[in-house]
């Protein structure tokens, strides 16, 4: 096996991406949908670490630490909107939340 | 043989974060997601350590695992009436989906592994170098990012009263 380069973070990082990725595509629950943003944040987060520790300079981790910040403000507000679109269409699939076409 | 060490922990690692990652997309039952997704989360602080930035790794546990995937287990408790099988409704967006998720990680990693990172100009100002990095990085959040610092704590307070606001709903 080779050694553990900066690329093998990287490329890591853009799977857990792609995965993310895929499953905001394809599923139609906002819940899990939700929870698949959160992999595709977490990829980027990778990321900047990785950068971070190459070349050894702070930045990447705490802008890391901010991103976490705004990723669990992100949470909150998306939980409260999909518990507010439950009371209101009785589910939280995306077909429901069609209130804006008029 | 420290370099055998670090490359089986990456390994080992990356296959939990990927494995899970995948199970948590693709799961039948939503309470099947959260629990991979908590397994996906370990392996990415799992992985904060094996490159060394511990106080990530840390706070990737505590904020992640802690508080945004109990949210997300009250989100799917208070709204899971249907359950929301993964189901191939149409062939054609999930071959879609497919398709795009793979060009998007093929073109990442073409640029990825063309670009020469060693030799890249270092910008390193030694301040991540040491070990433990929790100190580094508190000095750092109270000197040179300080004004984003209080920020941050402003948009939560904000984003918190207002979450709770929109979850309770109407004037009753």
């Amino acid at each position: 096996m080779a050694d553990i380069t900066t690329s093998h973070y990287i490329v890591l990082s853009a799977l857990i991406f792609a995965v993310g990725l895929f499953g905001v595509v394809t599923r139609k629950n906002t819940v899990i949908i939700l929870m698949s943003l959160e992999l595709m944040l977490n990829g980027t987060n990778l990321a900047f670490v990785a950068f971070s520790r190459h070349w050894g300079n702070l930045q990447g981790q705490v802008f890391t630490f901010f991103v976490i910040a705004v990723a669990a403000a992100e949470a909150a507000v998306a939980l409260a909107i999909i518990i507010a679109l439950n009371r209101v269409r009785k589910g939280v699939t995306l077909d429901e939340a069609t209130e804006l076409k008029g | 043989m420290e370099g055998l060490g670090i490359q089986l922990a990456f390994y080992s690692f990356a296959a939990v974060t990927i494995g899970s990652a995948l199970l948590a997309t693709m799961a039948k039952k939503i309470v099947n997601s959260a629990f991979a997704l908590m397994a996906t989360f370990f392996g990415v602080a799992g992985i904060y350590g094996v490159l060394g930035s511990d106080f990530m790794a840390v706070t990737q546990i505590v904020v992640y695992v802690g508080g945004i995937l109990i949210l997300l287990c009250f989100g799917m408790l208070l709204t899971d009436r249907v359950p929301d099988e993964f189901r191939v409704r149409s062939p054609r967006r999930y071959v879609g989906a497919s398709i795009a998720a793979t060009l998007t990680f093929v073109g990442l990693a073409w640029a990825i592994s063309g670009t020469a990172w060693a030799r890249l100009p270092h910008i390193t100002d030694g301040s991540a170098e040491a070990l433990p990095t929790t100190a580094l990085i508190g000095n750092a959040l109270l000197t040179d990012y300080l004004l984003p610092f209080e920020f941050a704590s402003i948009v939560l307070l904000v984003v918190l009263v207002g979450a709770a606001r929109v979850a309770r709903g109407g004037t009753r």
